[in-house]
């Protein structure tokens, strides 16, 4: 038999976790993106509970191998990932200090869920020029979690991740 | 009074309504009338085929264990058939179910089979189908069935989105041009006698009792909700639903349109010619 060597702490794990970032929005971790939502060691398996953002958003079998891929690049190789669908996933789980890369990213952060009523809502601000005079252009965008928007000041589109 | 469905024929009937619905939706992809509209169709279908995926995983597993009424197919007769239909016991995953049964196997209501047609065919079937889901998805979030629950939980934040820009949609163009209120006028009267469908107890009772673990669903209270939200939809929109209260029925049963054959048939060659086949 090898040497026994101590698995990695849950913190030491989270760490890990947040130097991968999101498919589709790498400026984000995603631990920032809130979908992993518990980590424990059953003897030497690492279970990890991952959300789905959408139902059929197509980052999240990429966000599957790429949690994958981090673990083992750190030597875990018995890992078990459960897909968690109660409590469902909420923009509101995105971290606060994502918000700002997602500004500078040029995407509009998500308002708190409870402030808005879903695709109508209080004006977003222009990610690029920060203007309130903006106006939806659809509900619906390049990828499920965002919706089109166009600044009437500075003129430029830009997308806003959705409250849900 | 509720109506105790099967679990099993309630997760087929959710699962089928948004996979047919989906390959529906996904048949604009790249020709639909402005981009914006174009996006949101591709986006509404990705939303309803990743919900499949949940209800016909739920489907699979219950079936697989027998604990619930699995769909069966009419025995091949042996002389002409050289290709056996799969045993229902043998379709356990999601992918098997959607790419393995015939069309009398299907739960979805007709209402989501039907042909595109023009964009006021596609937005009017649409908006009869979300006032229906998203009242759905709120009982069953709130139902007692874990595995239900929390399915309809993710899903109705979802279709809350589908609900609002087909509404806004439907009072757009009815209350639009002369053209778009003539359009969306003939797709309401076209489309009308298969929205009762949705609301049907149709017979689950007996089967039912039979079966493992029932859901109640209040389908009085569901056509409640749906007749106040499309009748205020129709107000605003100029629209007059016709006076005929003939409901077309049997999605529920596997008694299909022919619409679902030639839905079929494209879904399907692939995995049927290729058995296994992945890439």
């Amino acid at each position: 038999m090898s040497a026994v060597v101590a698995n990695p702490s849950i913190e030491q794990i989270w760490q890990i976790l947040d130097q991968v970032p999101d498919p589709e929005i790498p400026v984000i971790s995603l631990v920032e993106l809130g979908v992993i939502r518990s980590i424990c060691w059953r003897e030497d398996t690492l279970v990890i509970a991952v959300s789905p953002t959408y139902s059929g958003c197509p980052a999240t079998s990429m966000i599957n191998l790429d949690i994958e891929t981090a673990l083992r690049a750190n030597g875990i190789e018995a890992i078990e990932l459960q897909r968690q669908l109660s409590p469902p996933w909420t923009s509101d789980w995105i971290s606060k200090g994502a918000h700002e890369k997602l500004r500078r990213f040029g995407i509009a952060p998500p308002s708190r869920s409870s402030q808005t009523d879903g695709a109508s809502a209080a004006p977003i601000a222009c990610p690029h020029c920060g203007s309130f005079d903006t106006r939806l252009v659809s509900a619906f965008g390049s990828t499920p979690c965002k919706a089109s928007h166009v600044c009437n000041a500075c003129l430029e589109p830009f997308e806003h991740f959705k409250c849900i | 009074m509720p109506t105790l469905v099967p679990l099993h024929d309630l997760a087929l009937h959710m699962g089928d309504n948004c996979l047919i619905l989906g390959q529906r939706l996904s048949q604009w992809c790249g020709h639909a009338p402005i981009l914006e509209e174009d996006i949101a169709q591709a986006n509404i279908a990705l939303d309803l085929i990743g919900q499949t995926q949940y209800w016909l995983e739920l489907a699979g597993a219950l079936g697989a264990q027998g604990n619930g009424a699995v769909a069966t197919e009419p025995e091949p007769e042996q002389s002409h058939r050289q290709v056996q239909a799969p045993e229902p016991a043998r379709l356990k995953s999601a992918d098997d179910l959607a790419f393995l049964r015939d069309a009398s196997g299907f739960r979805n209501a007709l209402l989501v089979e039907l042909p595109n047609g023009d964009y006021a065919q596609t937005i009017m079937r649409q908006y009869l189908f979300d006032a229906w889901h998203y009242p759905m998805l709120e009982m069953l979030r709130d139902c007692n069935e874990h595995q239900v629950s929390q399915i309809a939980g993710k899903a109705v934040k979802e279709v809350a989105y589908h609900l609002k820009r087909s509404t806004d949609l439907v009072i757009a163009l009815g209350d639009g041009s002369e053209e778009s209120h003539r359009r969306m006028q003939a797709a309401l009267d076209k489309l009308w006698m298969y929205s009762g469908e949705l609301f049907a107890a149709d017979g689950d009772q007996e089967t039912a009792r039979r079966s493992g673990v029932q859901i109640p669903i209040d389908y009085g209270a569901l056509k409640t909700s749906w007749d106040v939200h499309v009748g205020d939809s129709f107000q605003r929109a100029g629209l007059r639903p016709p006076d005929s209260n003939y409901m077309q029925q049997g999605g529920r049963r596997g008694i299909h349109t022919e619409h679902l054959g030639y839905i079929l048939a494209q879904m399907q060659f692939l995995q049927r010619a290729y058995p296994r086949a992945q890439w």
